[in-house]
């Protein structure tokens, strides 16, 4: 590695970090292509040919729209939760000195420090040993649970970047607690808790691991797929529904970034 | 009114309260700053604390039930029977597989990781600085599922691998290497190196981000200063370099060796039919119905990740975090 | 008469530190008193014990007669231009203004043209579209000023508010604020570490040390009659002569202070006064700063620029009116 005076990075490192960005995305590149083959039965490369028709047999297959809404549905919930609870937890965090405040964020760390499966498992044989039976509030509990680290992480990001003062200069103007908390800080950090929601949203709408365990019999997008992944029943479908969940789980990616890039970065860490 | 001509009305000096629910809950938690932290800490601390940390309690006293061998149902007495039957030879090598891939996987996301993560750091500027940020944000962030789908598609036999080694004359390398015992199979995407493949695959961007956080403390001039005293790049990266880049490095390990280590799709989905951690954890739990078995498999990651993180903690790691 | 602000015994303490400790305060209406001490002298904790940041751990503070204890910042009719101005960063400068008005419930056309009244008031009409972040130092403090006089307060606090400021800046601003305050005849209470600003501005002068009050009194009491060593060395660096020195020029036995303006040196080198050698001289611009040793004591001299000196190392004689050399009320 030759270090130019200037900017210039040498070839080879340009070469391997370039190779490695495409490493990371032409896979799944790669989901948009199959999504329009014409193939049914093998993952054949290349495509023997071209065709939109699965998506409209993706569209009338009632199993698909039921995965789709349950998933929509637990990630609005989770998300909901997730916001009150991480933005309770941060702002108690980063407004307050007390004893026990790196307890308290570590507690709110280990759900996602944590393999999903023990996650998974332990909220299991807690429901089995309290005779909870699964259903779709056994799904958000799990959720919301990993899901507060993500909404914490951006709002403590965010609350460490506003300046105490600002709080103080409220009420000296004459703003009472609540006053202040509308007025001032929910404007303050309202980007950065959007951002956290859709963080929170594109998890809980991907997570499999810690749902086959509190889901029953129920199916979410993700659990669909890994159904289908085992045992395939058609490819094509999969494949458009693979493509779908793409672009479902970016866009908010995407916004968050937007929402939170001059200053603090989205806690990516934090999956 | 203008501001001067106010000063001749009298105007209390303390106003009055604004009354009401708000005016008073307000001025108690004013006059009571604690009160309103435990109100916040509540209802976070409930929910982790009962939901979560009660969970995994439930989990490890699980562990030290045992199953009845001819009911199959749970026996709820404290025993380490279970705990026995984890290091019968089976599970052991179960573990054993388990830790190895993870120590691997560790080791290749670090080499694949540190080029991109060195030029983010240090050469990329401006627009491209944020293009490579979004350009590790979105794979980490994308579909889990979606990414496992996209190799199988790659690896299966049929697939654009296969493909692309056929058009480069290359598939004389494929098949010695699928010949070969332990890494080789029917296919990739049947084989442990395949397993291998798709994990470096899907963390690799926990890997990337730690070590960049790393790098970007590392002044550019230490680099040039090294060169500057006639270090080869080789002594340079060896002398310099990678002690800075170390605790990013470490930091990023706890990511790939956790998230390893309690994996159960991706050796399902992609792999052999040799078991690993989760695979068993999940297996025990669902199919055989053992959960105090599952629930004593889960505490070897967790007993792993405790020492790892212990000895990642010495290292200055989480500073890197 | 009451008075504006008034303390009586006041303590603030933070564990074992006594951040202030027992002081007795009082402010008149109309005044323009400014609170100097090194930092960490208490003098920042008892402006946010007005302004209500801070509670008392004892003693009693009145605000125009009205016990303040227990009662909340906002509602007290006291406002405060912080040192780092703390405009809100999503409210444009007009919205910043109008903030105190707008949590008041003033109607929105009502409170928007007060809140341009008070720009205009400050120099910075026009700018109320514009964003904090697009301004600059100087005129964020304005509109900090602006946002807190538009609430028509009985007491402004100023916490070091030209503190961030450049030399020039600072400078327009002293003379500013003096002349606002006459307009607006408001108690303007002001926090500084720089003893210059404060003998400038101030109609009166509280010197903090370690949480208390070492004297208060007019910019003159302070800067000619100091009571204590800390207050005649803090507040422009007087000569602090010990008692046995003072004893041979004015027969007590007493701490003295002696201005380094009111010593005359002389390259004589016998005569009536203080034989010393010089020891340094320091170029300041309108005068020198001469550095003396007179036996072991180490004294300052301030001459105007242009006097003839004698060289570095050289024999000297101080000499001083009897007048200018001011006995202090601490103990020998």
């Amino acid at each position: 590695m030759r270090s130019d005076r200037g900017q210039s990075a040498p070839l080879r490192l340009k070469i391997a970090a370039a190779c490695g960005l495409l490493f990371l995305h032409l896979p799944i590149l790669l989901i948009f292509v199959y999504a329009f083959t014409t193939e049914e039965k093998s993952f054949v490369w290349p495509p023997p040919g071209l065709t939109t028709q699965w998506f409209a047999v993706t569209w009338n297959r009632p199993d698909v729209w039921e995965a789709l809404s349950l998933s929509i549905r637990v990630a609005a919930i989770s998300t909901a939760i997730a916001l009150v609870l991480g933005t309770l937890c941060a702002a108690a965090v980063s407004q307050t000195r007390f004893f026990g405040r790196e307890t308290i964020s570590l507690l709110v760390i280990l759900p996602i420090a944590l393999p999903g499966i023990i996650t998974g498992i332990a909220l299991r044989s807690a429901f089995a040993l309290a005779d909870i039976p699964f259903s779709f509030w056994t799904i958000v509990l799990g959720h919301a649970t990993f899901c507060v680290v993500v909404v914490y992480n951006n709002a403590v990001a965010r609350f460490r970047r506003t300046s105490g003062s600002m709080i103080e200069a409220s009420m000296d103007l004459g703003a009472d607690g609540f006053q202040t908390f509308r007025h001032v800080v929910l404007p303050n950090i309202a980007t950065a808790l959007l951002a956290g929601g859709m963080l929170a949203f594109a998890l809980s709408f991907d997570e499999v691991i810690v749902t086959t365990f509190t889901a029953g019999q129920q199916q979410t997008v993700p659990i669909w797929m890994l159904e289908e992944l085992i045992r395939p029943r058609q490819r094509p479908v999969t494949n458009v529904v693979a493509m779908v969940v793409v672009l479902v789980t970016l866009l908010p990616i995407l916004l968050a970034y937007y929402l939170t890039r001059d200053g603090d970065q989205i806690a990516g860490s934090g999956k | 009114m203008t501001i001067a001509a106010v000063q001749s009305k009298p105007a209390p000096a303390i106003l009055p309260g604004s009354g009401g629910m708000r005016g008073a809950f307000s001025d108690l938690f004013w006059r009571r700053p604690q009160l309103l932290l435990l109100l916040m800490l509540l209802p976070p601390v409930l929910w982790l604390g009962i939901v979560y940390i009660g969970s995994l309690f439930a989990l490890l006293l699980q562990s030290f039930f045992s199953i009845d061998e001819f009911s199959g149902l749970i026996n709820r007495e404290f025993t380490l029977k279970t705990y026995g039957d984890l290091f019968q030879a089976a599970n052991l090598d179960i573990i054993l597989r388990t830790v190895t891939m993870a120590a691997l996987v560790t080791l290749a996301a670090a080499v694949v990781a540190f080029p991109i993560a060195y030029y983010a750091a240090r050469y990329a500027r401006g627009r491209w600085k944020a293009l490579f940020y979004l350009g590790v944000m979105l794979p980490l962030w994308s579909s889990y599922l979606v990414k496992i789908y996209a190799w199988k598609l790659i690896l299966a036999k049929e697939g654009i691998l296969t493909w692309l080694l056929a058009k480069l004359n290359l598939l004389w390398l494929l098949d010695g290497w699928l010949s070969l015992p332990i890494v080789g199979g029917n296919s990739l995407s049947v084989s442990f190196t395949g397993t291998f493949i798709v994990f470096v695959y899907v963390w690799l961007p926990f890997m990337i981000l730690p070590v960049q956080a790393a790098l970007e403390r590392v002044p550019g001039n230490l680099v040039e200063a090294s060169s500057d005293l006639g270090a080869s790049p080789g002594q340079t990266f060896r002398n310099v370099l990678f002690p800075l880049a170390l605790p990013g490095i470490v930091a990023g390990s706890i990511f790939t060796f956790s998230l390893t280590l309690g994996d159960y799709i991706i050796p399902q989905i992609i792999g052999t039919s040799r078991l690993f951690i989760g695979q068993a954890v999940y297996s025990q739990q669902g199919t055989a119905g053992n959960i105090p078995l599952a629930a004593a498999f889960t505490v070897v990651p967790i007993v792993i990740m405790g020492f790892y993180l212990w000895g990642a903690k010495r290292m200055g790691a989480f500073d890197a975090l | 008469m009451t008075s504006a602000v008034s303390f009586k015994q006041v303590s603030r303490h933070f564990g074992s530190v006594r951040a202030v400790d027992a002081v007795d305060l009082e402010i008149a209406p109309g005044e323009f008193f400014a609170m100097l001490g090194p930092s960490g002298s208490g003098k920042t904790t008892c402006l946010r014990l007005i302004a209500g940041f801070e509670q008392p751990t004892a003693g009693s503070i009145s605000i125009f007669g009205e016990r303040a204890e227990g009662v909340p910042p906002y509602r007290r009719n006291v406002n405060t231009v912080f040192q780092d101005y703390a405009l809100f960063p999503h409210l444009n400068v007009l919205d910043n203004v109008a903030y105190g008005l707008m949590v008041k419930g003033v109607g929105k056309a009502e409170r928007l043209k007060a809140a341009e009244e008070a720009l205009s008031l400050v120099r910075l009409p026009g700018y109320g579209a514009r964003r904090p972040g697009q301004l600059s130092g100087g005129q964020r403090q304005r509109v900090a000023l602006a946002r807190a006089l538009v609430n028509q307060p009985k007491v402004l606090l100023l916490d070091e508010p030209l503190g961030a400021l450049d030399l020039k800046l600072r400078e327009n601003m002293q003379e500013e604020l003096k002349s606002l305050q006459k307009v607006l005849g408001i108690t303007f209470v002001f926090v500084t570490h720089d003893q210059g600003e404060a003998l400038s501005m101030a109609d009166r002068v509280a010197v903090f040390n370690d949480g208390r009050i070492m004297q208060i009194g007019t910019p003159e009491d302070i800067y000619q009659r100091p009571k204590t060593r800390f207050v005649a060395d803090f507040v422009g660096s007087s000569n602090v002569l010990p008692p046995d020195f003072v004893q041979r020029y004015s027969g007590q036995h007493r701490w003295g202070s002696l201005r380094p303006e009111s010593i005359r040196v002389s390259s004589a080198a016998s005569g009536d006064g203080v034989a010393a050698r010089l020891v340094g001289t320091n170029y300041l611009g309108a005068t020198t700063r001469l550095a003396l040793d007179a036996d072991g004591l180490r004294l300052h001299a301030m001459v105007p620029a242009g006097t003839a000196l004698p060289a570095e190392g050289e024999a000297v004689m101080l000499t001083f009116n009897r007048e200018s050399l001011h006995l202090m009320d601490e103990p020998a």
